[in-house]
């Protein structure tokens, strides 16, 4: 199939303006919105560049980018197939306190490799088994995933603070939290940087899930179950096999995220703590068009912001919530420009038909008042 | 363990479980409205929250809980304009935009509480209602006769709710656009209009909820409030199947399983309380593990209706 | 000439004037005028893609013209929506119901309704009303769906009456009939005719034309090619007006969908007969369902006790009223629904158990009739379209790795083998014409060592070309040894394909009529009746 040059540098650069102009258009209003409040919207976002990438902050940032990344795959995973894996909290604090509760003794009694080899195995495990009810409804009776995850996600957050309290206490200490693990034992940070290898394992995940979702058999089936549960059914894929495993896949990335974050940057774990790195990521993974290469360059991008923006905002005194905030505005723009797109690559209106009528709908009836027989 | 069952002790409980149930049922009614014409409405988290947070800004300006109340609602209705505009108008996925309200509801409520007045917290003044005669009533008087005024609105706007859906046109039309909406097209209604204001009607609930919860449960604004009473109202929905008396039953049985969790605190039983906060949610999942067959969907939520597709 | 009119006097209820009206790539109304008058059923004549739903599309409000101009007694007008539509006396009843079917039957008709508080009362007593004009009897609150089909349509037409209508539309309306049924509906036409009331009454059979029109509307292309007036109608003998109107809907065509006679068959202009081919219905029995009942929950009519046997070389059709059990019968067959009881035999094996992908290897292929949403998935190419069964298959996955090139040439085959229409095998399937989806489909289900193949409503929605050649493709099929299962609601696809006919009615199988000589369809339609409960005496 021949593309002319030409054509190709147009897709690439349709591609790019879709990709982008949500986010400019997001932070834009955000600076707007900054104003209203009083605060300097100019200033913010140099800090946030300042925070997130001068000096040795880059490295922060990249740090923050590898629980991201591994949770943007899980997601990718999941919402390919049309399910929606809201859980993420969950997941990843059950799976986290498991290997912060139990990495101290562990590693004290083997060793820091296999305390971790077996720990993140347990962690995958973890947060493929919270996974279970709500792809179990699922795939038995078809209940919403939507609410089941989310519910079960609610009941992990408290359960996570319970296991602290009652199991994984460190005994030395009156704040309830978990024992930390040495500092001289976490994960090994690469040569040269004060980046620990955990990031590696994340751009690994994302080339080899690319690779599975864009070239395999299971890829495509994927898709097919994805586009259409009932032709997946058709087709001969058994669809409650596929929505445990895709579940399963994902809660199972997003403990291996739990575990690499635990590993390489907390060291230990307390109560009533939940990063919520899931909501955050959400609008990134659909503007990389669900692909986990295409991931890489908007988590990039987010962590940097979340880094640079956590400081700047408590510099400029406002609560980080606000990068929520931006976080809605980029998903709203981002569904905006999504149906432009789609409408322009149809040929067809922007308006709906019946929205135009609904416009057009006084001067009709003015002419048809004529008509009446 | 026999003191737990004085009066004062029964009458307290008794308003925990009003206390719980009165948000939950007012935000499950909007959202009954909005899924029983088509639309599913995740944003009820933020709109609950903008409605607890400027049912308080405006009940502290104005010193009316009443005038708190309408202001929780506009704000309600204000968020909803984005699902209204988006979704039933555009056809945008109701997913995506109802995560992006909840977490706009989030993120502003506590940027701006963090602003304006977490330095102070200010307090509402309660207001009770007591009715004189009835009031005097052992137990039943201190607690359901003592009420806000408020929770009386509420009442009454719910039976007002139910007699719209089942006696008029308006909620005639609703059910149609829910079940089968080219069949309203068909029949001259109009399925933009009617989902419009079931998605308007969903947010002025949502906020009214999010309102009373920080104005009569709580009498003050804390960011994050709602928990997760969102989601829960999504689920009492579903649960009763568009009928609004059904709402109200699971709603009180809800409120019940929180005055449960708050009396075992004061039980010499030492429950941590993360299992007392646990407890309706895992109350609710066990309900959905043994109910799975009987949650119920209508067929066209969560999908755009065009008319004459091709 | 086209819109010429006989009633001169008179000024037409409705008129059309230079009416089009264009999709992308189509131009489904080109130029239309035509007059409407009361007191008449004026039928609209035409195959699929002609352009008759479009325009009843217009006129009922759905859609808005791109030119011409429509006028109601004289006075011209614009209708930009359904409710206007109602206002100006113009009532439909669409092909598809428009019923919401968990709601009553009052309630229904009071849907639409101005006014806060619903008014029942007034609503039972009009629905009185219209219930003697048509001639029947419906029980308010009945549910919708509880209803049979005949029932729903009187409904539908009380519906399409209640606000005070001039102008009743039928789209199709005998297209899910008994043949009983259908002669309810004549009476109904017929009183509400005598009322003054002008009906539009729009079909692609040419006999049925024949029989409820008082004057006939030929479209063709989205172009209006002929009217016959009352006066051409009672003046002309019916040999000469059946052959006016089929050379007016296939003007140069006509050679293209052979003889004079199959062009009048496949028009409808006559009873259809079985094409006689050498046939050999002693072959060996190659599909069995014994006392087979399907399991599952559902919202479909469940399959009961039914019991076959399909041969090799043989077209076994199953006729009966739409929703009586063909999709729950396809998918026992095709793997996809679960049995609870019975036996299902491919030759001497059991494959009760067998899954669908088991049964696809073993040769049991199935043809479904929801071609957009379960046969195909619309934003995959056409060539991984065709390999949608196959997923995981070497040579086109080696190690679980995609073969682009092996699929690309193997479709290639196809696409040249099937004389299907697509830019190129990359296409998105989505954006073929319904003709060479259905196409895909069969390339994809008739290849590869396939033995039996179950087919549900194949030609639906397809124009009379694309039709001739999927009924080619099959008895082909057939020819060669292959056995074919063919479901469908089309009496005239039935009598035309199949050696046997068996009916299906309620789930259950309730006939086998062997395809011998005349009046097969009679005889099926006798079955149909027979014992059903949906309200048809």
């Amino acid at each position: 199939m021949a593309k002319s040059d030409q054509g190709r540098l147009r897709s690439v650069s349709y591609l790019l303006i879709r990709s982008v102009l949500p986010i400019l258009m997001a932070l834009v209003v955000a600076g707007i919105l900054l104003v209203i409040i009083g605060k300097d919207p100019i200033g913010f976002y140099i800090g946030v560049f300042q925070n997130g990438i001068m000096g040795d902050n880059w490295q922060h940032s990249l740090v923050m980018m590898t629980p991201l990344l591994l949770i943007a795959i899980g997601l990718i995973v999941a919402f390919r197939g049309q399910l929606w894996n809201l859980g993420y909290d969950g997941q990843f604090l059950l799976a986290g306190v498991v290997v912060a509760g139990l990495a101290p003794q562990l590693i004290e009694a083997t060793s820091p490799g296999v305390a971790y080899l077996l720990l993140t195995i347990a962690a995958v495990v973890v947060g493929a088994a919270w996974t279970y009810i709500p792809a179990h409804l699922k795939a038995r009776f078809g209940t919403n995933e939507i609410i089941t995850t989310l519910v079960m996600s609610i009941i992990g957050v408290g359960l996570t603070n319970i296991l602290i309290h009652y199991f994984f206490q460190d005994p030395s200490v009156r704040t309830p939290r978990t024992s930390s693990i040495p500092m001289d034992v976490m994960l090994p940070y690469i040569p040269g940087t004060h980046v620990h290898v955990g990031f590696i394992i994340a751009i690994i995940a994302a080339i080899v899930f690319q690779f599975i979702l864009k070239r395999t058999s299971f890829g495509l089936r994927l898709d097919v179950f994805g586009a259409s549960p009932k032709s997946a059914r058709h087709v001969g894929i058994k669809s409650g096999r596929m929505i445990i495993l895709l579940f399963a896949i994902s809660g199972g990335l997003i403990g291996l995220a739990a575990s690499m974050d635990i590993f390489g940057q907390w060291g230990y774990m307390r109560t009533n703590w939940n990063p919520a790195y899931g909501d955050e990521i959400v609008p990134f993974v659909f503007l990389a068009r669900l692909s986990p290469l295409g991931a890489i360059p908007f988590i990039a991008f987010y962590s940097v912001f979340a880094t640079g923006g956590m400081i700047a905002s408590q510099e400029a005194g406002f609560s980080s919530q606000f990068l929520k905030v931006i976080v809605a505005l980029i998903l709203i723009f981002m569904a905006i420009t999504e149906y432009i797109g789609t409408k322009r690559d149809l040929g067809q209106s922007y308006l709906p038909d019946e929205l135009k009528e609904t416009i057009k709908r006084p001067f009709a009836n003015f002419a048809s008042r004529g008509g009446k027989p | 363990m026999s003191d737990l069952l004085t009066p004062v002790f029964i009458a307290a409980f008794i308003g925990a479980c009003i206390a719980g149930a009165i948000p939950l049922m007012l935000a499950a009614i909007g959202e009954t409205v909005g899924e029983q014409s088509g639309v599913l409405n995740l944003g009820i988290e933020g709109m609950m929250l903008m409605g607890a947070y400027f049912g308080y800004v405006v009940a502290l300006d104005t010193g009316s809980l009443w005038w708190g109340m309408l202001g929780g609602a506009v704000a309600g209705a204000g968020m909803s304009l984005v699902l209204m505009i988006l979704s039933v108008w555009l056809g945008l996925n109701q997913i995506v935009l109802g995560i992006a309200i909840t977490l706009a509801g989030v993120g502003t409520t506590t940027v701006l509480y963090n602003q304006t007045y977490s330095q102070t917290a200010p307090r509402v003044d309660p207001s009770p209602w007591v009715i004189p005669g009835l009031s005097k009533i052992p137990v039943i008087g201190q607690s359901v006769f003592s009420q806000s005024g408020i929770f009386w609105g509420a009442i009454i706007l719910a039976v007002a709710v139910s007699w719209l859906l089942s006696r008029t046109n308006w909620g005639l039309c609703i059910k149609a656009a829910g079940q089968k909406p080219s069949s309203l097209d068909a029949a001259g209604g109009s399925v933009m209009k009617t989902r419009s204001q079931a998605v308007l009607v969903g947010g002025v609930f949502a906020g009214l909820g999010g309102a009373y919860l920080s104005l009569v449960e709580t009498s003050a604004f804390t960011p994050h409030m709602t928990n997760g009473l969102g989601y829960i109202a999504i689920i009492v929905t579903m649960l009763s199947r568009g009928r609004i008396l059904w709402v109200a039953v699971v709603s009180f049985a809800y409120g019940l399983t929180v005055a449960v969790g708050t009396a075992l605190q004061l039980t010499s039983l030492d429950i941590p309380t993360d299992v007392i906060t646990m407890l309706p949610y895992i109350v609710v999942m066990l309900v959905l593990l043994i109910f799975a067959r009987n949650v119920y969907i209508s067929p066209a939520l969560g999908a755009p209706y065009t008319r004459g597709a091709r | 000439m086209p819109g010429t009119t006989d009633n001169s006097e008179e000024p037409a209820l409705i008129a059309l004037h230079g009416i089009t009206k264009a999709f992308p790539g189509v131009i489904a109304n080109n130029d239309i005028s035509l007059e409407l008058f009361a007191g008449q059923v004026h039928c609209l004549l035409g195959e699929n893609g002609a352009g008759k739903s479009t325009l009843i599309s217009i006129l009922a409000g759905l859609q808005m013209p791109d030119s011409g101009t429509i006028e109601v007694l004289g006075k011209p007008v614009v209708i930009g929506s359904p409710r206007i539509a109602m206002r100006l006396g113009i009532g439909v009843v669409h092909q598809h119901s428009t019923l919401v079917p968990t709601l009553s039957v009052i309630e229904n008709l009071m849907l639409g309704e101005s006014g806060l508080r619903l008014r029942e009362k007034q609503a039972k007593d009009r629905l009185e009303e219209l219930s003697e004009l048509l001639g029947t009897k419906i029980n308010p609150h009945s549910a919708a769906r509880d209803l049979g089909l005949g029932q729903q349509q009187q409904v539908e037409i009380a519906k399409a009456m209640w606000t005070g209508t001039q102008l009743l539309i039928l789209d199709e309306p005998t297209s899910m009939l008994t043949p009983s049924a259908i002669d309810n509906l004549a009476e109904s036409l017929e009183r509400v005719k005598a009322r003054g009331i002008g009906i539009v009454f729009i079909t692609h059979k040419l006999r049925e034309a024949y029989r409820m029109g008082d004057c006939v509307t030929v479209l063709r292309g989205g172009r209006n090619v002929a009217f016959l007036s009352r006066d051409n109608l009672r003046d002309l003998s019916e040999e000469d007006v059946k052959s006016s109107i089929l050379r007016a809907m296939f003007g140069e065509d006509l050679s293209a969908v052979g003889n004079a006679d199959q062009a009048a068959e496949l028009a409808g202009a006559s009873e259809a007969r079985r094409e006689t081919r050498a046939r050999v219905v002693d072959g060996a029995v190659r599909l069995q369902f014994a006392g087979v009942s399907s399991g599952g929950r559902s919202m479909d009519t469940p399959v009961k006790d039914v019991s076959f046997e399909l041969r090799s070389g043989e077209i076994l059709g199953i006729a009966g009223i739409d929703g009586h059990g063909q999709v729950p019968l396809a998918e026992l067959a095709a793997g996809q629904r679960s049995v609870s009881s019975g036996t299902i035999t491919l030759e001497a094996e059991d494959i009760t158990r067998m899954g669908v992908r088991a049964r696809q290897a073993a040769g049991v292929r199935y043809v479904t009739d929801d071609r957009l949403h379960e046969g195909t998935v619309p934003n995959l190419s056409v060539a991984l379209n065709l390999m949608l069964k196959r997923i995981g298959q070497a040579p086109f996955w080696r190690f679980g790795q995609i073969n682009n090139k092996a699929i690309d040439n193997h479709a290639q085959g196809l696409i040249d083998k099937y004389s299907i229409r697509t830019p190129s095998s990359h296409t998105r399937v989505g954006t073929l014409s319904g003709g060479n989806i259905q196409k895909v489909l069969l390339a994809r289900e008739l290849e590869g060592g396939a033995r039996v193949v179950v087919v549900n409503k194949p030609t639906a929605g397809l124009d009379l070309k694309t039709v001739r050649l999927v009924h080619e493709m099959l008895q082909d099929f057939v020819d060669t040894g292959g056995s074919v299962l063919l479901i469908s609601t089309e009496m005239d696809e039935l009598v035309e394909l199949s050696h046997r006919i068996a009916i299906l009615s309620r789930g259950r199988l309730v006939g086998m009529v062997e395809n011998d000589g005349a009046d097969v369809a009679e005889r099926v339609g006798v079955f149909m009746t027979g014992g059903s409960s949906d309200g048809e005496e």
